[in-house]
């Protein structure tokens, strides 16, 4: 804890080039392409929050970042509030939308795959609901006034969205790094190892779930308002489309969950090599899925602790190896 | 300290255990020993707050803890640890330590500290950064007592400590077990290992089929006749008494 081991070093260097890169190289596609790699990036460490550290895997994270993205832009069009005050409500929305779906999913004892199930309803009921009524836009969505000038919260170019977002993540690394450090961190961990044993040392599991949620809602709900901020649009499937809560989780996934720099460069990863197979292959409708598929297939295969295991593999050993070596004698 | 009056737990039909009165006063290590199937950790369970009692009550300093969730219980001073070890697999013996530790101590740093003054206390200080899944049997059984201790209970529920370990481990773990008692831990264990209830325990509980059947001090009880049936079967203190007269 606290000193960067080798494989963190490597992955840490290798994003910092790729976060100064559409600065050194200018180019239209590349600086798309990098503002939308680092706000999913920032949904990826709000996941990794709930999934990563306290091992509850969420399929709906879209619930967050949309209620998130929703409120900020109601708040908005409908009553002409602030642009910053929508963001900070945009925010808080998300948290209390996390703090409600995990309030009523862990109430009942919902883990595994009756969580995950149980968050893609939350994510689905909140599309039908947004794409039907009217203060939602219905299907037309919503669309922000246009009034350029930071003072409204909106960017002048891609450089200054991309300078905004790359912030964002930064902001959310330390807050998921701080809360990895922190007692409520331990808590979520001895959660997600064993419950049961958690509560036999004093852990109340319910509220320390409770907790991620509300935080991973925080964060996943500042990546929404920031889309919101960078598109100014929104709709029911931009929103809470299941595409969102997939990229959410396969970042962290494919990355290494639970580690800190791992939703990022699993996110970077993810996004460079399917660009690179969109340009090479065609862009058919839905093609990057397959493909996304493809990768968390082999990474589940052969890389269950992600890249960052793969990155950390010298210093910590495999469990296949740790059985068979002879155990240190007391 | 500790006291339990009248608990019963069922199982649908099954009485796992049935109208059990304990008492566990401080300073002591009382052991609660019983067949296989007795109903020890069910009773341990209940105690704890794992299982919610369907009859009795359970008093711990005072307070009435029955029906209270584990973790409340953990933070009013008492730990349970489990038969079968449930260790942070993916963490160091000192996370795994420091995971317990952090139940009074929010920095860190101090819950980090702590788990290393708890490790030594059990033997570990050589094995802290070792990852949890990597040690041995006994090894995992000394972190399960550590991260239980670093919760800095006033009453401590071994579940079978010893279970698995060769005579050497066991002489090793007996001492530590009463040096957490000289530091003002009060104990109640259960054991098969006899050498160790023997050695350990000023008294003990025989619970057989869910009933308390007998209290006493460990040399009294093996030679009572129905502790002996407990665990031999009905008419064995008989015929053992019959082969030493004919000694």
């Amino acid at each position: 804890m606290g000193r960067l081991d080798p494989g963190g070093a490597v992955a840490a260097l290798v994003l910092a080039l790729c976060a100064v890169s559409p600065f050194v190289l200018p180019s239209d596609a590349w600086i798309g392409f990098a503002v939308n790699a680092v706000l999913i990036s920032v949904l990826a460490l709000a996941w990794n929050v709930t999934g990563g550290f306290a091992g509850q895997m969420s399929f709906g994270h879209a619930a967050l970042y949309g209620t998130g993205a929703y409120v900020a832009a109601m708040l908005q069009v409908r009553l002409g509030l602030n642009p910053y005050l929508a963001a900070v409500a945009g925010v808080a929305a998300g948290a209390g939308i996390g703090a409600a779906i995990g309030a009523l999913a862990f109430r009942y004892g919902l883990r595994g795959s009756y969580f995950a199930l149980v968050t893609l309803a939350f994510a689905e009921v909140l599309r039908i609901l947004a794409s039907s009524f009217e203060i939602t836009g219905a299907g037309s969505g919503l669309t922000l006034p246009y009034r350029p000038g930071l003072a409204q919260f909106q960017f002048p170019d891609r450089y200054a969205a991309y300078a905004f977002v790359l912030a964002l993540c930064l902001v959310a690394l330390a807050a998921t790094a701080a809360v990895k450090r922190s007692r409520l961190g331990s808590n979520m961990i001895a959660v997600r190892e064993n419950e049961e044993a958690a509560a036999a040392i004093g852990i109340d599991a319910f509220r320390v779930k409770l907790l991620a949620m509300a935080i991973s809602g925080a964060i996943a709900g500042a990546a929404g308002v920031a889309y919101l901020q960078i598109q100014l649009f929104i709709d029911a499937p931009i929103a809470y489309g299941s595409l969102i809560s997939v990229e959410a989780l396969l970042g962290p996934i494919i990355g290494g969950a639970g580690t800190l720099l791992g939703p990022i460069l699993g996110t970077v990863v993810l996004h460079i090599v399917g660009e690179v197979v969109k340009t090479g292959i065609g862009g058919a409708p839905g093609l990057n899925l397959v493909f996304y598929g493809a990768v968390l297939l082999v990474i589940l295969r052969f890389l269950p602790n992600g890249l960052m295991g793969l990155l950390g593999g010298l210093r910590r050993p495999a469990r296949t190896d740790a059985a068979t070596r002879p155990a240190e004698a007391p | 300290m500790l006291s339990v009056q009248g608990v019963t737990k069922r199982f649908g039909g099954l009485l796992a255990v049935s109208d059990a009165t304990l008492d566990v006063a401080e300073g002591r290590i009382v052991a609660l020993i019983g067949p296989n199937g007795a109903g020890k950790t069910t009773l341990f369970a209940t105690v704890a707050g794992f299982l919610k009692p369907n009859a009795g009550t359970v008093t711990f300093r005072g307070e009435r803890i029955d029906g209270l969730p584990p973790h409340r219980i953990c933070r009013l001073g008492l730990t349970r640890t489990f038969q079968i070890v449930q260790p942070f697999a993916g963490l160091t013996v000192r996370e795994n330590i420091a995971c317990g530790a952090h139940l009074h101590h929010a920095k860190r740093r101090d819950a980090l500290d702590r788990a290393a003054v708890i490790a030594a206390q059990v033997g570990m200080e050589r094995m802290l950064d070792q990852p949890a899944q990597d040690l041995t049997v006994a090894g995992r059984k000394r972190l399960e007592l550590a991260r239980a201790l670093a919760t800095e209970p006033k009453l401590l529920l071994l579940d079978e400590v010893m279970a698995g370990l060769i005579p050497s481990e066991v002489a090793e773990i007996i001492p530590t077990i009463r040096r957490i008692r000289d530091s003002g831990v009060t104990i109640l264990l259960i054991e098969h290992v006899m050498q160790a209830v023997m050695s350990l325990s000023e008294e003990a509980y025989v619970l057989n089929q869910g009933r308390i059947i007998a209290h006493g001090t460990p040399a009294a009880l093996v030679r009572d006749p129905a502790v002996i049936e407990a665990y031999l079967g009905h008419g064995a203190a008989e015929r053992l008494h019959a082969s030493h007269a004919h000694a």
